[in-house]
């Protein structure tokens, strides 16, 4: 009892301490000296509610570990009655794709592009995810090949005048080529090495964006990259030459919002497209290597299978997804820079794919959502809503470290004889 | 009856370190041998230089009349040589069934169209794949833990498991690590049961390291002595109790 009064009253006062050089005192500038002056009263009071806080989560702490491992459960997740059946969660995933069919005609622009942006995240998450929560590999560098997919539409588009659906499949095939490239030297790393090499490449890939600006307009970046047509039909006010207007095409009075729209439901089209793609190459013999490889790679070899060739595909194929996503991108914002391609981009996409449960899809596009939507609802707190955010990915990380809904191991049935 | 594997010399060499000096083997088809040995001898060493894990310093290794040595592992179990270790080494988040699926890697469909359109063709190749895994949890008694994490499993089940998961890549030569480890009696009789019935009805060759004298004087044909990294003795069960040398490098001098 009275060590963990001692302990606690410690902790709280370390808080002041802490707090108090960093909030409690401001420096003021009398003539050509500094003097330190104390902050505004709520500043004060916030600290004091502060170490207050930590006083009593410390005091209480058995207690509150005890409500954690609650949370915690035991790692397993079974999904409500309603939705436990194959056929069920068919239905549900019907539903639920029904209702995002619908949500653009029905929902602000704002929300539209919130959605978009979200199914961009869903996207590179599920690609992300082959590399790192499939195949074991920590990668750092995601956003490398996300930067690759945008410039490859963005320059084609620029030099060579490629519409945005040509420019996809092959903005996707340069992504896998760098993702093969980064493979190779990466292959006999694992774990932190990989991880800092992974890093590398993707600062590489920026750095070299924004010095090579004879072909990729450096820190300017490349602007008015159109936006993607429909069967040729054209999203803005007035036609390009020889090309014709969605509006005019129907004799329907112009709107940018039919733009937005459109761009929603092909974020939505790939990112189904993407979810149907993985899921099949889960379940097939590739998909196995690559969990094999993250659970043993001498076992591995030790029954004939190759690592160097399973490693290579989940860095080839797992950089194509980030290739599409980077066009799209491109794309939809219509002016790219190295700026959109920096680290802290890689981290979310990890984030997002560690947060959902290493494996899980269903939990990836949740994640997606919570990462992307949440920072905007939080937006009235203006810079302590990453404050917030870290917060959040603390306790998470507490309560349930397997993520929100870890993976589920397929069942298969067995012809019993 | 000509040999199916025959190691002539292995050398491995570790820095100044000789962890395995000349030692010579043989195994004949449908032949149980067994290497045994204080601990450190090198036994595993041999092992790893055999199945690829290490490229040995010198000497030749040649599998059905093929060289080995200096071919990286996985191709040399492509050839029909499997290995376990002496730590259970199994895919311990995936099921059961995934575990014998992946080793099946060989077998599988690779093409990815195929697989993407679930082609008639890929269809019945996963079913082949299905098959067999089920034929071998039936055989080592796993069939019902079959959706199980192999990570769930009880230590005996893990090791039967194990040598299931080499068993549907068909080899030719099942090389086990110390597969008694770890196991209490009762299942250590079933594994000298279970050898037995692999090399009998299965006609694979085994190779074994053991340090439970009663299976390995009861199953092995014949059996190789390493101490200090070099061949000691070798020949039947019989001869190998009845050698003054390996009672001296196994109990001491007196």
């Amino acid at each position: 009892m009275q060590s963990r009064f001692t302990s606690a009253l410690f902790a709280a006062l370390l808080t002041l301490l802490l707090g108090s050089l960093l909030l409690g005192v401001t420096m003021v500038s009398e003539g050509i000296d500094l003097v330190l002056e104390l902050s505004e009263p709520h500043k004060i009071y916030g600290l004091i509610i502060g170490a207050a806080l930590v006083f009593i989560i410390q005091y209480f702490k058995q207690e509150v570990g005890a409500v954690t491992t609650r949370l915690r459960g035991d790692g397993s997740f079974e999904m409500p009655a309603f939705i436990r059946t194959p056929k069920q969660q068919r239905l549900w995933g019907f539903m639920a794709v029904g209702a995002l069919l619908i949500f653009p005609f029905v929902s602000s622009r704002g929300a539209v592009d919130i959605a978009t942006l979200t199914l961009i995240y869903v996207m590179l998450g599920l690609g992300l995810n082959i590399v790192v929560g499939l195949a074991g590999l920590l990668d750092l560098g995601y956003v490398g090949f996300y930067a690759v997919g945008a410039y490859s539409y963005a320059l084609l588009n620029f030099y060579f005048g490629l519409s945005f659906w040509v420019a996809l499949p092959i903005a996707g095939l340069l992504a896998a080529l760098f993702g093969f490239i980064l493979g190779f030297p990466v292959l006999r790393l694992r774990g932190d090495y990989l991880a800092i090499v992974t890093l590398g490449f993707g600062e590489i890939i920026r750095i070299l964006l924004n010095n090579w600006t004879d072909l990729t307009g450096g820190p300017n970046g490349i602007a008015r990259i159109p936006k993607p047509d429909l069967f040729g039909l054209e999203f803005n006010r007035r036609a390009s030459e020889g090309g014709q207007t969605f509006h005019e095409f129907f004799g329907i009075p112009y709107s940018s919002e039919y733009k937005v729209i459109f761009l929603y439901l092909l974020a939505f089209a790939l990112v189904l497209l993407t979810l149907y793609v993985i899921n099949r190459l889960i379940r097939m013999p590739i998909g196995r290597a690559w969990e094999a490889l993250r659970e043993d790679e001498i076992a591995c070899r030790a029954l004939g299978l190759n690592p160097t060739v399973i490693k290579l595909t989940a860095f080839t194929i797992g950089a194509s997804f980030a290739g599409f996503a980077g066009s799209f991108f491109a794309a939809r914002q219509g002016f790219i820079s190295p700026e959109s391609f920096t680290f802290i981009e890689s981290a979310i996409i990890l984030a997002i794919v560690v947060l959902g449960g290493m494996g899980s899809q269903l939990g990836i596009i949740l994640a997606a959502m919570a990462m992307t939507i949440l920072p905007e609802m939080a937006r009235e707190f203006d810079e302590y809503r990453m404050l917030l955010f870290g917060l959040m990915m603390v306790l998470m990380m507490i309560w349930r470290p397997q993520g929100l809904l870890p993976m589920k191991r397929p069942h298969l049935e067995l012809k019993r004889d | 009856m000509t040999n199916l594997l025959e190691v002539k010399d292995l050398t491995m060499r570790f820095g100044g370190l000789l962890a395995v000096n000349g030692v010579s083997l043989s195994v004949k088809e449908k032949q149980i041998v067994s290497v045994i040995g204080p601990n450190g001898a090198g036994k595993t060493t041999v092992f790893n230089c055999i199945s690829g894990f290490y490229i040995p310093t010198g000497g030749d290794v040649v599998f059905q009349g093929r060289p080995m040595q200096g071919k990286p592992g996985h191709l040399i179990a492509r050839e029909g040589m499997v290995r376990t270790f002496q730590n259970v080494r199994l895919f311990k988040e995936m099921t059961v069934i995934e575990n014998l699926l992946v080793a099946q890697h060989m077998h599988a469909e690779h093409n990815l169209l195929k697989g993407f359109f679930l082609t008639p063709g890929y269809r019945k190749k996963e079913k082949e794949l299905m098959d067999r895994a089920a034929h071998w949890l039936d055989r080592v008694g796993l069939l019902e833990f079959a959706n199980r994490e192999a990570g769930n499993l009880a230590y005996g089940q893990q090791r039967r498991l194990e040598i299931a998961r080499c068993m549907v890549t068909e080899p030719k030569l099942l090389m086990l690590d110390e597969p008694a480890a770890g196991l209490n009696p009762n299942e250590t009789k079933e594994l000298d049961e279970l050898i037995m019935h692999l090399r009998d009805d299965h006609g694979v060759s085994v190779m074994l390291i053991e340090h439970d004298m009663g299976l390995v004087m009861g199953i092995s044909d014949h059996i190789v002595v390493i101490n200090q990294g070099a061949p000691l003795a070798s020949g039947t069960p019989a001869e190998i109790q009845a050698n003054p040398d390996v009672i001296k490098a196994y109990l001491g001098e007196d």
